[in-house]
């Protein structure tokens, strides 16, 4: 698609694609070009001026490089190929006019800018500026604006770039943002003074070049180069965000996101970026034991021994172990392992009771892959309000139908605010069926599609009849033939970090074993005595009635109210471990601090208690325990590979789910509230501010 | 001097009817549908043996720029677009045009779009232009009454529609693609270039933007012949022109003059000379405000033409003469203008928008005298850091009226810079300190 094409940068000659702008040629020869509006993943607007550079034989005037690709460029005399000079004296005098205008009304308050230490407009000026200011007149201020409470501004600062306008209605799909007036009294403005909302607010901060959008939360926190940076992986939906956790000693202080262009780009939801006050506030940072009805401080050593006594004085079948969201697969191998060592087959990893799991993998997983929705010419949406459950995969689905005019997309369940237009076919099983025996125009369509895509949401599968909504999609898909060789339509939206990976390690009812409804009910009538809570905080602690809860976790929430001994775990960012997202890609967290107080890695906490029970587990650190992982399931061996369509011929859609009857009952989101949807998102100042924020834009819009 | 036999714009001062009948009484609209029928080509070819060279003010040859335009209708429509936002300050031509005589113009739209394989055409009004969108409103009514455009335009087989829109009054709007934003209902800011218009235009379809004049012009020179229109003025700068003088003159007025008229010619013959005579003259801006004025002894035979005025580091732009007599503050006129052109920026690009409010902040303060010769220097060098570094052509435009000024009367500057320290004693020791 792409013809090579020989230019001249500073006299060197190279090849590159022609499609390329020239700015990107010039990096391509390894020069460096100096910009602000210019980014890569936004559109063009070439304003700034910063990236001037000379083309030979052209208007003896510089050109934006950002705005000009080499195949506009015409060749030299005799064919020669087309000069560009990024070091003349053209270039230079440009480069240091252009940074002498942006300066001149820009603060001189470098000191007290959160920006300051990772400011393009700082680092620009020291390379491309001149050495002092010869402006004199009065320098221009500009009114703050209201963003939210993310986004912090100071107006004065902004350069004009308009990335963030960009962003905002491009990649965010909102239009609350705009340049309003004209000429030195331009200003970029929220129009309305309201929040911007979006769930994607945060990543202006990092588009912004300039100390304009900064973050409320981090504000006068800390400098960058005082932060420790540890880049890891992201727990708060199931898509794995690739993220950098800045710590200071024991605290983190902000998360940014990480590049991975088959994740989330460079792009990372509001609660990824703001969750972290949420790491600081209800911690569980001592084990606790209930006495008298009261949960009271105790040691490791009280703890251990409390629940190894209670385990080894009940019968193996009246144990039952459940799985949270956040967990990471080395604790729940290391609870399975436990627990079957135990003998008992009453496990389950779906704390919201979705009909998944027990098949091949690709039953359970989002097999398109996030990247391969960008192929996609028709998706289905059942039961799943993406933009609140996996924003990142929102973002890809608007991208993709922003590049793909042809791009159809239909959506079944609760008629949610998009940021792109989708055909809304119906709220129920109701719909899906009809869609499925070949009715409507939108099967049509997914049957004209050559590479379709159909993603099921826990919405739709966490229902009593979820087993049976599964089995009709999965006959849908059948019937418009989403699996076929390298392309694998079927797709499961998974909201919880550690799901796939629990799916893909068989923390599941084993033979005779009860799931969660069964565990739940047995606690009631008494047949389960003891349940070993890994981090389930979504179920109602009352519950579990009367049975004996053993809750391991790293916030007080509800698993913690409701338990007789808590074993302070660690959090995402305070632990290694592996995380399996909806893809099936498997990934790491990296340890970014230590845990508070007492609290310990969760898998260390469970070959503690082995030891107690004279089950000691086999392994004796992490790398031991990892390679036991693979042994179980080979695919913890491959990093960073999303399996897609690779075995998509061995896909049996006619072993997914279990056909039967369905409700009428219509589909809704599982995630209500974006903001609190985890037990750190629940501890967090900034998520709750941000919750009845937009909670008060919703009652707004509906009035 | 033009003969009144040889003027295009018989109706200029608005003496005669502007309506369909007094415009076909002086020749409009005669014989149209046989110069379509002669095809698109042989139209552009007409246009380009003409010599005319745009009349907007950058002097692109018309006909090659009709002839970028694609052969054949593709997948996209195309279209013409008339620039009716006349607002560069000194100017007032194309207005004197639409209002007495927008047949012409109706006509010269029909023909070009014709030879453009463009079926609707529009013209963007500037938005202060009220009676004057009435009567070319009135005149596009009467036209399409008389089936002279619309289904079958002058029987000639082509559909044509004629669309008039107005402005909201941004000066800004003038730049052909920021009038294509505009005309859209987007913010009027100037587009990257490329791709030019011809190859994505109004709604991402290939499209010529024209000046109202050039459009205008258009039927009387084929009527009359691409060499009767070439045997007016020099070599490259052929035919007749609207030229627009105002300021110290005995009479401003807008005349039809044939190009290359000697400048003092065309102000004594047509405006009574200037006000006290030539001697009192001071500086004359030759081509609407955005052109480096030039002093007296420059105008005294200078050429009114592209290339002769190019020579003296100026230009034609829109022919708009500006005249300035001895009793002029040149210091504070060039501050004016560069206050129009801080006002009137988009705020696009860095350099405009901040070196524009810089220079005139910068002027302002010369304009009493509050400077010091050193800042002259570097108010020269804000302006050559703003011109050439922008995406439209107002950065150029803001900052040649200062290069002018202070090529040519920097040393009134300089005076006025010493009045002002010799007045303010303790000043005047501070500097030495």
């Amino acid at each position: 698609m792409s013809d090579l094409r020989k230019i001249k940068v500073n006299g060197h000659e190279v090849e590159v694609s022609s499609n390329l702008t020239l700015l990107q040629a010039c990096e391509a020869a390894g020069e460096e070009i100096p910009r602000f509006c210019y980014h890569e993943r936004l559109s063009v607007a070439g304003n700034c001026r910063m990236c001037l550079i000379e083309v030979k034989g052209g208007p003896p005037k510089p050109v934006a490089s950002c705005a000009q690709n080499v195949r506009d460029l015409r060749p030299g005399p005799e064919g020669a190929p087309p000069e560009l000079f990024t070091n003349s004296p053209m270039v230079k005098k440009a480069r240091e006019g252009v940074m002498e205008f942006l300066l001149i009304n820009h603060p001189l308050d470098c000191p007290i800018c959160d920006q300051g230490g990772e400011c393009d407009l700082q680092d620009q000026a020291m390379a491309y500026g001149r050495d002092g200011t010869r402006y004199e007149e009065n320098k221009r201020a500009v009114e703050e604006k209201h963003m939210g409470p993310l986004i912090k501004t100071i107006m004065t600062r902004c350069i004009q770039c308009t990335r963030c306008v960009r962003f905002a209605t491009e990649i965010a799909g909102v239009d609350d943002l705009g340049l309003v007036n004209r000429g030195e009294n331009a200003e970029i403005t929220s129009y309305l003074e309201k929040a911007i909302e979006s769930e994607l607010t945060g990543n202006l901060i990092d588009i912004c070049p300039v100390g304009a959008l900064t973050s409320k939360p981090y504000a006068f926190n800390a400098r960058p180069w005082e932060l420790r940076k540890t880049e890891t992986i992201d727990v708060m939906d199931a898509v794995g965000s690739n993220i950098r956790v800045d710590a200071r000693d024991r605290e983190v202080l902000r998360i940014l996101p990480r590049l991975h262009e088959d994740v989330n780009e460079e792009w990372i939801s509001d609660k990824t970026r703001f969750i972290w006050d949420g790491l600081k506030s209800q911690r569980l940072d001592q084990p606790y034991v209930r006495k008298d009805g009261k949960l009271t401080p105790a040691s490791w050593n009280e703890a251990l021994s409390v629940v190894a006594e209670k385990l080894n004085g009940t019968p193996a079948d009246k144990v039952a172990a459940i799985v949270g969201d956040l967990v990471p697969t080395e604790a729940v191998k290391a609870l399975k392992d436990l627990m079957v060592a135990i003998g008992t087959p009453h496990l389950d990893c779906r704390q919201d009771g979705a009909s998944l799991g027990g098949g091949s993998r690709e039953s359970y997983l989002f097999n398109t892959t996030i990247a391969g929705l960008e192929q996609a010419d028709a998706i289905l949406l059942i039961g799943t309000n993406p933009r609140l459950e996996a924003p990142m995969i929102n973002a890809r689905i608007r991208k993709s139908w922003l590049d793909n005019l042809s791009l159809k997309i239909g959506l079944i369940g609760h008629q949610a605010a998009l940021n792109y237009e989708y055909d809304y076919l119906g709220a129920g099983p109701e719909t899906l069926k009809s869609i499925t025996s070949g009715e409507g125009a939108f099967f049509e369509t997914l049957k004209a599609a050559e590479r379709p895509a159909i993603i099921i949401g826990m919405g739709a599968l966490t229902r009593a009849d979820g087993a049976a909504v599964m089995a009709e999609t999965a006959r849908l898909a059948a019937a418009i033939g989403a699996v076929k060789e390298s392309w694998n339509g079927f797709n499961v939206l998974h909201l919880a970090a550690s799901r796939a990976g629990a799916l893909d390690l068989g923390f599941l009812p084993g033979e005779g074993g009860r799931d969660l409804a069964g565990i739940l009910d047995g606690a009631q009538k008494r047949e389960i005595e003891i349940v070993y809570n890994l981090g389930a905080d979504e179920i109602d602690g009352v519950r579990f009635n009367g049975a004996f809860v053993v809750y391991q976790g790293h916030h007080g929430d509800a698993g913690a109210r409701a338990a007789d001994v808590v074993f302070p775990g660690a959090a995402y960012t305070e632990q290694s471990g592996v995380y399996v997202n909806t893809e099936g890609r498997v990934q790491m967290t990296v340890r970014a601090h230590f845990p508070p107080g007492e609290a310990r890695e969760d898998w260390a906490i469970l070959r503690a208690l082995s030891e107690r029970v004279g089950k000691t587990l086999p392994y004796d650190d992490l790398f031991a325990l990892r390679r036991a992982m693979v042994e179980d399931a080979p695919v913890f061996g491959r990093v960073d590979h999303a399996p897609g369509a690779e075995t998509a011929l061995e896909f049996d859609l006619t072993k997914v789910g279990v056909a039967g009857s369905m409700s009428d009952e219509p589909f809704t989101s599982s995630v209500t509230d974006f903001y609190f949807t985890n037990p750190v998102a629940r501890a967090s100042k900034t998520m709750a501010e941000c919750s009845s924020v937009m909670r008060g834009a919703a009652k707004l819009a509906a009035e | 001097m033009l003969e009144d036999k040889d003027r295009i714009f018989t109706n200029l001062y608005g003496l005669h009817d502007w309506r369909l009948e007094g415009a076909k009484q002086r020749g409009a609209w005669n014989g149209t549908a046989d110069i379509i029928r002669m095809g698109p080509d042989w139209i552009v070819q007409q246009m380009k043996d003409s010599g005319l060279r745009g009349r907007g003010g950058a002097g692109f040859p018309t006909g090659l720029k009709w002839s970028f335009m694609p052969k054949e209708i593709g997948e996209r429509p195309h279209y013409l677009v008339v620039n009716a936002d006349e607002s560069e300050p000194g100017t007032c031509k194309d207005r004197d045009i639409l209002r007495h005589d927008p047949h012409l113009l109706i006509e010269g739209c029909l023909i070009a779009s014709y030879a453009m394989n463009a079926n609707a055409c529009y013209i963007y009004l500037r938005g202060e232009f009220v009676d004057e969108r009435e009567h070319l409103q009135a005149a596009v009514n009467e036209a399409y009454a008389a089936g002279l455009i619309g289904k079958n335009a002058c029987g000639s087989g082509w559909d044509f529609d004629l669309y008039v829109h107005h402005g909201a009054g941004a000066y800004i709007c003038g730049e052909e693609t920021a009038l294509l934003e505009s005309l859209e209902g987007k913010k009027g800011q100037p587009r990257l270039k490329p791709p030019f218009p011809a190859g994505a235009g109004l709604y991402g379809c290939p499209t010529t933007v024209n000046n109202v004049e050039s459009i205008a012009v258009a039927p009387t020179i084929i009527r009359r012949g691409a060499g009767w229109f070439k045997g007016f003025g020099r070599e490259n700068n052929a035919g007749t022109k609207v030229f627009c003088i105002s300021g110290h003159v005995m009479r401003p007025c807008n005349v039809e003059e044939a190009m290359s008229i000697p400048l003092k010619t065309l102000i004594e013959r047509h405006c009574g000379g200037v006000r006290g005579g030539w001697d009192n003259l001071k500086a004359i801006i030759p081509g609407g405000s955005s052109v480096p004025l030039l002093p007296r002894e420059i105008c005294d035979d200078v050429l009114m033409d592209f290339d002769a005025l190019k020579d003296v580091k100026s230009g034609l732009g829109t022919a708009a003469v500006i005249v300035m007599d001895k009793s002029t503050d040149i210091v504070r006129a060039i501050a004016r203008i560069s206050y129009f052109y801080k006002h009137e920026s988009c705020g696009q690009c860095t350099p405009c928008r901040e070196g524009t409010g810089w220079m005139w902040r910068v002027l302002e303060r010369m304009a009493e005298g509050n400077s010091t010769t050193q800042e002259i220097d570097k108010l020269l060098e804000v302006s050559t850091q703003i011109e050439g570094h922008t995406i439209c052509a107002l950065g150029d435009a803001a900052a040649w009226p200062v290069q002018g000024l202070i090529r040519h009367f920097r040393h009134e500057i300089e005076e006025r810079i010493n009045q002002y320290r010799n007045d303010r004693p303790l000043l005047a020791m501070a500097a030495a300190e």
